[in-house]
């Protein structure tokens, strides 16, 4: 019976599990690149990077900044990144403000409130996110012909898009004043958080914090002004001039179909969260609070506010992340994003490898460094033992 | 206390909550308002003033002013079936009553063995199979690409449940191996898997796996897609039976082993069926999710429901009724999506009361 004690021996089963177990998947991977050597051997394409410069051909519906048919695959992919980046951060805003605004609403006393954020948050949540952007997309649509847009304040609103009155500057130019703005106010945040000030007085620190906020406005407010053309009108002003509107600042059907069902699907869940969160705040914190003389809002905002944001932020993070990842519903409406800047490429090129490569590289680095900074931040306000329900 | 007095406390109640102070009166006000209107514009849109019937066409329709309820009456075997052929569309139907049974079958707790779920599951999809695929029974075959609407939906979601489940049970089970090589790199394929999109991963499916698969593997893009769900699901089942697994005393696996059972009594027996019990509501979370997830496969180029609204409301004189055609399709979606979350939470109170008593 050697074979027998020797499969026994609980050091050489492992071996052999655990070799087995990598030579599968080796097994798989490797198969798997050899028939795509083959196949694509076969339809004649070549693999490599060397495609990143060439000129796309084709156009990209959305971007930051100025795209051209002969601008090369690089910067369409950084432009798709972008998009992808610009809708998570408008979508993650506007969902945070809205869910702390409903989830308020469904823990507060008011029934009629209470009721209403109950609503909203069975309604939202029920339905598939793509059902919903459909909707709003279709919705955007069927607006009136631009020329019978309805105007509200200034601004047009028709099929084409949203056109709202703006400053007559270049993209660039805008670009650069939100970086020196961006910039300022993580200058700010690091010099209040970082622990190379912990040592300043507090109210140099909020001093010297402020200071670099005010630099990143007044740097913004120099580029702007450097970068208006002199002897033109500051403001633009959307027209009609035939059958299309001049002027203004376009807001297209796709961008803000998709921003809004974003904003009102993840406002949803941020508020079930929410309201997890203030339950999870102990009753004897506020009482302990009132006790103290502290009027209803300094109670609110002194000690039910930061303990229930510190019961919500972990579950918080999920949410961003898959919030984010739900930016590449835009391919349903034809928003340019990451992936379908990846997709399209695909179609023109035939480099399927090299951009499903990009694809998951470049959604592993958004999700696990937006999870690293938001974790980051999670371990920084933690509070030690359990403060947060008051029971010791 | 007489009732006068308690309906007195009452009303000093009701009115502490909704006018306590100028803020909550306020509030009140604001909320009552935006609820009326809600009511109102639904009752007025939807029934008052719309138009019922399939004569209803556009004239008549604008004519009410309302919601135009004609394009759903002549469009609803387009919505529900897709393109799948006119005269078989009852086996479609009957397809989709299996799964709704099988699914209602499956919410009763006394059903709830491995054996017997997986019995029900197993012929519930093979019948489901039979109907709409045909070729058997004297059934006229019907290609996959035909397949249309509520029931592909349908079937994207049992089956994404069906091959799921045993992979998020078997990628738990590798994670929380004792072997650190085998637990390390499942750990690395969930958390992978977990932080793509769904989307990226259909597409690979649809687009790029022909590539990577030897011909006799390649299959119908339906059944590649079908699989790119399945493993996405398992992934994230498998972080939620982990969870369950993280529940459980380490004592139970111990005392198991002290009684020398083998490791697959011991996950069979012991473990997996606490995890499971302590991992229900996230699991009925995730197969909800997973019903609403199927929508996507639009995206690859699938007919299901809401493509099928789609081309309802795209083709032909139906243009301007796309609310009403949505409006449809939410209400199906919701019943669904909302009767399974109400059961969950119905569970996870029926389970906390068990606690309680422990």
């Amino acid at each position: 019976m050697a074979g027998s004690t020797f499969w026994r021996s609980k050091s050489v089963r492992g071996i052999v599990l655990q070799g087995g177990f990598l030579a599968l998947i080796a097994a798989v991977v490797i198969g798997a690149t050899l028939t795509a050597r083959d196949t694509l051997a076969a339809q004649g394409l070549t693999s490599g990077f060397g495609f990143l410069r060439k000129a796309t051909g084709w156009e990209m519906n959305f971007s930051l900044l100025p795209t051209t048919t002969s601008d090369p695959y690089w910067w369409y992919l950084l432009m798709g990144l972008m998009n992808t980046l610009f809708m998570g951060l408008v979508g993650l805003t506007g969902a945070s403000v809205l869910g702390l605004i409903v989830g308020l609403m469904r823990s507060g006393r008011n029934p009629a409130a209470r009721l209403l954020g109950t609503l909203y948050i069975e309604l939202f949540r029920n339905l598939p996110l793509i059902l919903q952007l459909f909707f709003w997309y279709a919705m955007a649509n069927a607006l009136p012909a631009p020329r019978q847009s309805l105007e509200i304040g200034g601004a047009l609103v028709n099929a084409r898009g949203i056109y709202l009155p703006g400053l007559a500057i270049g993209p660039g130019t805008v670009a650069l004043a939100l970086l020196a703005v961006a910039s300022g106010a993580c200058l700010a945040v690091w010099v209040l958080a970082a622990r190379r000030f912990r040592r300043m007085e507090p109210q140099g620190q909020r001093r010297l914090s402020l200071a670099a906020l005010g630099a990143g406005l007044a740097l913004a407010a120099v580029t702007v002004l450097a970068g208006h053309e002199p002897g033109t009108a500051w403001t633009s002003w959307p027209a009609l001039a035939g059958l299309k509107v001049d002027g203004g600042f376009r807001i297209q059907p796709e961008v803000y179909a998709l921003a809004i069902a974003i904003m009102t699907y993840g406002a949803a869940y941020v508020g079930e969260i929410v309201r997890g969160g203030f339950k999870a705040v102990g009753r004897g914190q506020m009482e302990a609070a009132a006790a103290l003389g502290l009027s209803p809002w300094q109670v609110f905002s002194r000690v039910r506010m930061p303990l229930a944001f510190r019961a919500m932020l972990p579950i918080l993070i999920n949410q961003y992340v898959w919030l984010i990842k739900a930016t590449t519903l835009g391919i349903a409406v034809g928003f340019s994003d990451f992936f379908m800047v990846i997709a399209s490429s695909i179609n023109h090129s035939g480099q399927t490898f090299e951009f499903i490569a990009i694809l998951m590289g470049g959604f592993l680095l958004i999700n696990f460094s937006l999870a690293a900074v938001l974790n980051r931040l999670n371990r920084a306000i933690a509070l030690k033992g359990h403060q947060t329900t008051g029971v010791q | 206390m007489t009732s006068a007095a308690r309906s007195r406390t009452g009303l000093k109640r009701w009115r502490k909550d909704y006018f306590g102070s100028p803020g909550a009166a306020l509030m009140t006000l604001f909320s009552l308002a935006a609820l009326g209107a809600i009511l109102w514009v639904l009752v007025d849109w939807g029934l008052i003033r719309a138009t019922f019937g399939a004569e209803g066409n556009q004239e008549t329709c604008a004519a009410g002013g309302g919601a135009c309820w004609s394009v759903i009456a002549v469009r609803w075997r387009v919505i529900l079936f897709g393109i799948y052929p006119f005269e078989e569309q009852w086996r479609a139907a009957l397809a989709c009553g299996t799964v709704a049974l099988v699914i209602l079958l499956s919410c009763i707790p006394r059903l709830w063995s491995f054996g017997r779920l997986a019995l029900i599951w197993t012929l519930g999809t093979a019948l489901f199979y039979a109907l709409m695929r045909g070729g058997v029974l004297g059934l006229a075959p019907v290609n996959e690409q035909q397949w249309g609407g509520l029931p592909l939906t349908l079937f994207v979601f049992v089956a994404t449940g069906v091959i799921g489940m045993p992979l998020a049970i078997g990628l738990a089970l590798l994670r929380r191996s004792d072997y650190p090589v085998i637990a390390r790199v499942s750990g690395w394929i969930i958390d992978t898997i977990r932080s793509l999109p769904l989307l990226s991963i259909l597409f690979t499916c649809a687009i790029v796996l022909p590539f990577m698969l030897p011909g006799f593997l390649i299959g119908e893009k339906l059944y590649r897609v079908v699989f790119g769900a399945a493993l996405f699901f398992a992934a994230y089942q498998a972080e939620i039976i982990r969870g369950g697994f993280q529940g459980i005393p380490s004592g139970q696996e111990e005392a198991a082993k002290a009684l020398g059972l083998s490791y697959w009594q011991r996950m069979g027996r012991i473990v997996l069926p606490q995890a499971f019990r302590l991992a229900l509501p996230a699991t009925i979370n995730q197969f909800v999710i997973a019903f609403m997830e199927t929508s996507l496969i639009v995206v690859v180029g699938f007919m299901e429901l809401l493509a099928a609204g789609n081309t309802a409301f795209k083709t032909g004189d139906w243009k301007f009724a796309y609310a009403e055609v949505y409006v449809f399709i939410a209400a199906i979606y919701f019943t669904f999506v909302f009767g399974l979350s109400r059961y969950g939470a119905y569970l996870e109170a029926r389970m906390n009361t068990g606690h309680a008593k422990d």
